[in-house]
């Protein structure tokens, strides 16, 4: 019998709300599911959202019974937000995050490098927010009770996955015990150790690191602003690494690697915490300064992934998919990506809009991303916890020589998650113009955000299908093109058409901007009217033409929507 | 490896033969390592050339 622990989580800052169980024993018996998603965390809702938004119901099993246990993700980048936007959670996490673009290395008590994110001012959010993972979860959890397609179980835990040719049978257990559920999909959102990769004795590929780093969330008075610290060699812990970031409520996440040797249940001892922190703060000049723990934990870095997240009826997304070195803000945000990416390509694939072969992009797309990922943050790995000695001999030199040489300080900015490009996406259109722009995003790009005016950005409206981009100064959208609209349509793939450049409202357009100053059309590399951009339900460009036909927009789904 | 036409003189690789031991001997033991690693990093940015660079480690590898 799964027994999950009633008792609310200890929090400083955060009032934990313990749920009800859903037992089986209260409901009738299960009819087969649509979709099955095990794990709540922010690659299950995420999915589950977008799913709802295709009209996709889908049920989230999850074994707990309430959010996740200390702040856990606590940076958020901008693609992050603008994904969340997309599920309706977006405000809820500016209003109460802390928003920044600055970080700050220092060694031998000089600041060596300063990283300043580049921030657009057709952004609509900043480079990184911070806020703690419950929050995050808390807000996703309100958008998924509001929504009647999204059935979410509290205490169920997945206990056995049994796969058929078109289902997969699924043992749950409860506080009053265990019951079966059948799913046309199982969606393995279910975290780092997935329990169920485990069951389907799957592998993961790539590395592990030996250094491990202690996470302390504490509350303390500091009087800095919210910017990144990292700290290389200092001699309270030499060799080793230490960063620190603000969160939200007067929390400050402290983070330091463990000597070589030193097991985690030693670094966890609260009288070595205590010497550790008191040390780091003494080292900023806090020394004395008041805090109190909220949550500690250890971590190792890793950069490991599936080779592939389809198995039969059962789809990996986020950390059940791979796991990524916590340098860079890869976890969470990476997740998010997974989750929009695997919401739109299953809903096609469940409403029958594309084949089964709509799934193996999904794995192409974000393996390929993993391995992107890995690649990037393996470097920044070598550089914060050397795992050789010649690493750990050049990275000190690199310390030695920033204090005087400009030419080694961008080693030091290790590079944070950003959105992978699908460039070489099977989606992307063959026979469109992508070669020909000089600018603008290009084949398998998220889309540049355009400002339209104080606080109306473009991306506030896209969502929900594939959208047409469509410039032009006309009174109407050309009506071959209207015609492969309607065609589109009619087949029930949600397609939107943006009119960019006329003064009134255009016909055969559901959203039409004005342009007046030719902004949009000059960020998104555009002459002439008449050119157009594709994108995908994931807003990620999939074709864009200088000069739009009809023959080559059908093209472009004809590809997009592999039969 | 081949010799490119900013080769040393004869008196320049003493001078810098006689420099470096010195400089060797100034960093002290315990410190050599971190110093030779320096100076190479040093001067493969004067190189300029991440192939070259390659070049001179394959070279140094050699008859250890």
């Amino acid at each position: 019998m799964h027994r999950p622990t009633t008792e609310a989580r200890p929090s400083i800052y955060y009032d934990y709300k313990v749920h009800k169980p859903w037992l089986p024993s209260a409901h009738a018996t299960q009819e087969r599911k649509k979709v099955v998603i095990a794990g709540s965390g922010p690659a299950g809702m995420v999915a589950a959202l977008e799913l709802a938004r295709h009209g996709v119901p889908s049920v989230i099993v999850t074994s707990e019974l309430q959010v996740s246990q200390g702040s856990r993700a606590i940076v958020f980048t901008r693609r992050s937000m603008e994904i969340l936007q997309q599920v309706e959670t977006a405000d809820r996490m500016t209003e109460n995050g802390l928003p920044w673009r600055f970080g700050n290395s220092y060694y031998r008590g000089q600041r060596v490098f300063r990283m300043e994110a580049p921030h657009d001012a057709d952004d609509r959010f900043f480079p990184m927010l911070n806020i703690q993972q419950q929050y995050m979860e808390e807000y996703l959890l309100d958008a998924c009770a509001a929504n009647p397609l999204i059935d979410l179980r509290w205490g169920n835990k997945v206990i056995g996955v049994e796969q058929e040719e078109d289902f997969a049978r699924i043992e749950i257990d409860t506080p009053h015990g265990a019951y079966t559920l059948e799913t046309e999909w199982l969606v393995a959102a279910d975290g780092g150790r997935s329990p169920i990769r485990t069951a389907l004795n799957l592998q993961m590929e790539g590395a592990s690191y030996e250094g491990f780093f202690v996470i302390a969330d504490i509350k303390i008075d500091l009087p800095l602003p919210t910017e990144r610290l990292a700290y290389f060699d200092p001699d309270w812990n030499p060799g080793n690494t230490i960063l620190m970031h603000r969160e939200p409520h007067g929390i400050w996440r402290v983070d330091y690697q463990l000597p070589a040797g030193e097991t985690p249940e030693q670094a966890l001892q609260p009288e070595s915490l205590k010497a550790r922190i008191d040390a780091q703060l003494a080292m900023i000049g806090h020394a004395g300064a008041r805090w109190e723990m909220d949550w500690c934990s250890v971590y190792s870095a890793r950069t490991l992934t599936l080779p592939d997240y389809v198995h039969g009826r059962v789809l990996f997304t986020g950390d059940a998919a791979h796991l990524l070195p916590i340098f860079g803000v890869r976890g969470a945000n990476t997740a998010f990506q997974d989750a929009q990416s695997l919401g739109w390509h299953l809903a096609f694939v469940a409403k029958g809009l594309a084949t089964e072969k709509l799934l193996g992009n999904y794995s192409a797309e974000r393996v390929g991303a993993a391995r992107e990922i890995i690649e990037e943050a393996g470097k920044s790995t070598r550089f914060m916890a050397p795992p050789s000695r010649g690493f750990r001999l050049l990275r000190d030199a690199v310390l030695s020589l920033s204090m005087s040489e400009e030419f080694v300080r961008p080693l030091y900015h290790w590079r944070t998650s950003r959105p992978h490009e699908y460039t070489d996406s099977v989606l992307n259109s063959a026979g469109d113009d992508d070669a020909l722009f000089r600018s603008g995003p290009a084949h398998g790009a998220p889309p540049q955000n355009i400002r339209l005016s104080a606080d109306d950005f473009l991306l506030d409206h896209l969502g929900g299908g594939f959208e047409l981009i469509y410039f032009t100064e006309a009174a109407a959208i050309p009506e071959s093109l209207q015609g492969v609209v309607a065609a589109v349509r009619a087949r029930g793939v949600p397609l939107r058409v943006i009119a960019v450049g006329a003064v009134g409202q255009v016909d055969g357009a559901d959203v039409s901007l004005a342009d007046a100053d030719g902004h949009f059309r000059r960020r998104y590399g555009v002459q002439a009217s008449g050119a157009g951009y594709l994108l995908r339900p994931d807003q990620h460009v999939c074709a864009r033409w200088l000069t739009l036909d009809a023959t080559r927009l059908q093209a472009a789904f004809n590809t997009a929507l592999p039969q | 490896m081949t010799a490119t036409n900013k080769a040393l003189t004869i008196p320049g690789l003493e001078t810098v033969y006689d420099a470096l031991a010195s400089a060797i001997d100034e960093a002290g033991a315990d410190k050599t390592e971190l110093f030779l690693v320096k100076l190479a990093l040093l001067n493969a940015n004067a190189l300029g050339h991440p192939e070259r660079f390659e070049q001179h480690l394959q070279a140094a590898l050699q008859d250890l």
